[in-house]
């Protein structure tokens, strides 16, 4: 109501001058800047087609649809040869990118908040150390820690003749980490269809046991109860269809160690340095979150009788939850653009997958485009993703 | 000042657009510019690599050198922009380099991109590399079966590579890195048991590893592969510029022409050599072109003939040893043809 009063008196006026006015003014300077946002655009795409005519290049996406003729050495979620297209070779390329960033994503996490907490321990050592590892990881290029993965995985482990054999038949060697997998049978399905009804009814049984609690006080074993039935149920069900699944070992062929599936140094060097350098960045996110909480709001839990490890719980890290997530985004965000530095080390991610098509085939302005189109999707949804999560964990205002 | 603000911008990105459409003939600006800006390969031994004076040296080198001679008279306008397989050919269509000489295997589907390539410098086939101290019993491509290949991204050997495993149903485990040093270090360290490239780049990556003596290359040749500078498509003056430097290396050679004796032989009396030289009376040879008459005695003084600098970079004056082989002149059974200069 006050601040409706502070509108400018003169607009009435004659003699003052349009300009004078802050409003117009205000759009004057909107009308200017979006003219030359547009010319700006108008004239780069416009220039650009016209290089391009003039270097007899040919557009369009069609090019995606030709065989792409080289084989990519890790595709782990669906069948890809030299026969497939260009456009199944960027959604290879695709994959490997998410894979990296999600794992990366979740252990990043892991560490960040155990060094974290670490820095605000009230041990010496435990925090000096993280402290150390902080300023180690934080100050170090991504690339340089890539390398350092890498070289030191190479360097480090032993040829594929000499693999070190690790407990349940897995191998070690500079090639990377070769484990069985369960090759499922005819009737496995039933064993998948009950972990999904488990995980679902865990769900619903959790929310029986929330409503009971608040209205009786009594407490449910709520733990105990959903991991009997995630584990249980599915065991059950192989046991129905007489366990349909052999497993596949890997021995040790001609060049290299043959069957069960392995996970190479690539994605491994890849996928630890871009955790380790940004669980360095979530640690510092998630003790400024910590202590950004008022010292009162434990004191405050304490007095009221609750123990250290449910003042945490239920006190500290709701609210440090609201300073943690949006810088958190951030970083998650960080993580997945980081992962193009794959190519360093040579895991087929979407940026060297796409370099290899551009390369081929000499479209580089529809690569860049893909690039740049992919990206940001996965940057857009990651942040959506958080942007919702922010608003769950948001101080709810009455 | 709303208008001053707008005139300015326009103003601005008229200048922008004027400055960018101006770009004609390469020719042309190349020698505005002063020199020419060759593409080479990051650090392949015999081809384009840094020498222990910290100069570029090599066979591709030589040719940009002999392309700088020919324009300029002066071998030594030149600047090297070192670019690794991925990159190359972005960058000539960016117009960053000149002319590209990294051995560049001519395709079609790459004739057809926006490139021309003027001639063949190096006629080589794709060839494989393993430890024989490591993997010893196999003697052949076709026991390769299972193996871990290094193979550099984004080039033809990547798609040999995938044809010729698939043609003798084989299977292989692709590791693909996008620079020549990483695909050398990862090989180095084992991390692959097989090394593919072009042959006479898998003996220059041998002299770089640790221990030269316990790899061996494979006799198996899967593939053409002809070498050669690239140019953007559409500006043929400064093909025929690349085109006939390469042809004047070559007939060079065929007539004895020689670094040594290429300023003693501008006096010669045979015809053929006077008029390669450029000394035939009101000969226009050279300025058809767009260079200079002695623009031959400025290559040879430069670089030597194409048999020079065979031997001195790749050949029995090297330490990659190679033989010519295929090529050697047409007149000694060799692919090397050079158009007559007349």
């Amino acid at each position: 109501m006050a601040s409706q009063d502070i509108t400018p008196v003169d607009s009435g006026s004659a003699k003052a001058s349009l300009l004078n006015d802050p409003r117009i003014r205000g759009y004057i300077y909107q009308v200017v800047v979006l003219v030359v946002l547009v010319g700006l655009v108008y004239w780069v795409v416009n220039n650009t087609i016209a290089n391009l005519q003039r270097a007899h290049l040919a557009t369009g996406f069609g090019f995606l649809d030709g065989r792409s003729g080289f084989d990519i050495s890790s595709h782990p979620f669906t069948q890809y040869s030299s026969d497939s297209t260009y456009i199944k070779a960027l959604y290879v390329g695709i994959l490997n990118t998410m894979l990296v960033a999600v794992a990366g994503i979740i252990t990043a996490t892991i560490i960040g908040f155990v060094i974290g907490v670490g820095r605000l321990s009230h041990n010496w050592l435990i925090r000096k150390l993280c402290t150390v590892y902080v300023e180690v990881f934080r100050n170090i290029p991504p690339l340089l820690v890539i390398f350092f993965w890498y070289s030191g995985v190479l360097a480090v482990l032993p040829q594929a003749r000499q693999s070190i054999a690790l407990p349940f038949n897995t191998f070690l060697n500079n090639r990377g980490f070769f484990f069985p997998v369960p090759v499922f049978g005819e009737g496995a399905w039933l064993a998948g269809a009950a972990f999904i009804i488990a995980i679902v009814g865990t769900f619903f049984i959790r929310r029986w046991a929330y409503k009971r609690q608040m209205a009786t006080g009594q407490r449910f074993p709520i733990l105990w109860t959903s991991l009997a039935l995630i584990i249980g149920l599915p065991l059950l069900a192989f046991a129905l269809k007489g366990f349909p699944v052999t497993p596949d070992w890997p021995v040790l062929g001609g060049f290299n160690i043959k069957g069960g599936s392995l996970v190479g140094p690539e994605f491994m060097s890849l996928y630890l340095a871009l955790s380790f350098y940004t669980a360095s960045f979530i640690a510092e996110i998630v003790r400024a979150g910590i202590r950004g909480v008022g010292k009162g709001q434990s004191e405050a839990s304490h007095a009221l009788g609750l123990r250290a490890g449910t003042t945490t719980r239920l006190v500290v890290v709701p609210q440090a939850m609201r300073i943690i997530i949006p810088p958190l985004t951030s970083q998650y965000l960080n993580l997945t653009k980081n992962s193009s530095l794959a190519v360093a080390v040579g895991y087929p991610d979407l940026f060297a997958v796409g370099g290899t098509i551009l390369n081929q085939t000499g479209r580089s302005i529809e690569v860049v485009a893909i690039f740049i189109t992919v990206y940001l999707s996965l940057s857009v949804l990651t942040s959506l993703f958080m942007n919702w999560f922010n608003a769950k964990m948001a101080l709810v205002e009455r | 000042m709303k208008n001053l603000v707008l005139k300015g911008v326009l103003g601005a990105s008229a200048l922008v657009l004027l400055a960018s459409a101006a770009s004609a003939g390469t020719l042309d600006d190349v020698k505005k510019k002063g020199f020419v800006q060759c593409g080479v390969n990051t650090g392949l031994a015999g081809f384009a690599a840094p020498n222990d004076k910290g100069e570029w040296s090599g066979f591709d080198v030589d040719y940009c050198r002999a392309v700088a001679a020919a324009v300029f008279g002066d071998g030594t306008k030149v600047k090297f922009t070192p670019l690794s397989a991925k990159d190359r050919l972005p960058a000539l269509q960016s117009g960053e380099i000149d002319v590209l000489i990294r051995n560049t295997t001519w395709t079609l589907s790459r004739d057809t991109q926006g490139f021309d390539f003027p001639g063949v410098n190096y006629y080589d086939g794709q060839g494989f590399m393993i430890n024989a101290k490591k993997l010893s019993g196999i003697n052949s491509a076709l026991q390769l079966s299972g193996a871990s290949v290094c193979v550099q991204a984004g080039t033809t050997t990547e798609l040999n590579l995938a044809d010729y495993f698939k043609a003798n149903k084989m299977d292989y485990n692709p590791v693909v890195f996008e620079k020549l040093e990483e695909v050398n270090a990862a090989y180095d360290a084992g991390r692959c048991d097989v090394y593919t490239t072009d042959q006479s780049g898998l003996y220059a990556i041998r002299l770089t590893l640790s221990a030269p003596d316990d790899h061996v290359v494979l006799p198996e040749i899967i593939s053409k592969e002809p070498l050669g500078p690239v140019v953007r498509q559409g500006d043929s003056q400064w093909a025929d510029v690349i085109r006939w430097t390469h042809y004047a290396l070559l007939t060079a050679e065929e007539l004895g022409i020689t670094k040594a004796n290429v300023e003693e032989l501008t006096k010669s009396d045979s015809p053929e050599i006077k008029r390669v030289l450029g000394q035939e009376a009101n000969t226009k040879l050279g300025t058809d072109l767009g260079l200079t008459n002695d623009w031959v005695v400025n290559i040879v003084k430069a670089v030597g003939n194409y048999g020079e600098l065979f031997e001195s970079n790749v050949g029995a004056g090297s330490k990659l040893k190679i033989a010519r082989g295929i090529n050697a002149q047409w007149s000694k059974g060799g692919l090397q043809y050079a158009m007559p200069i007349r």
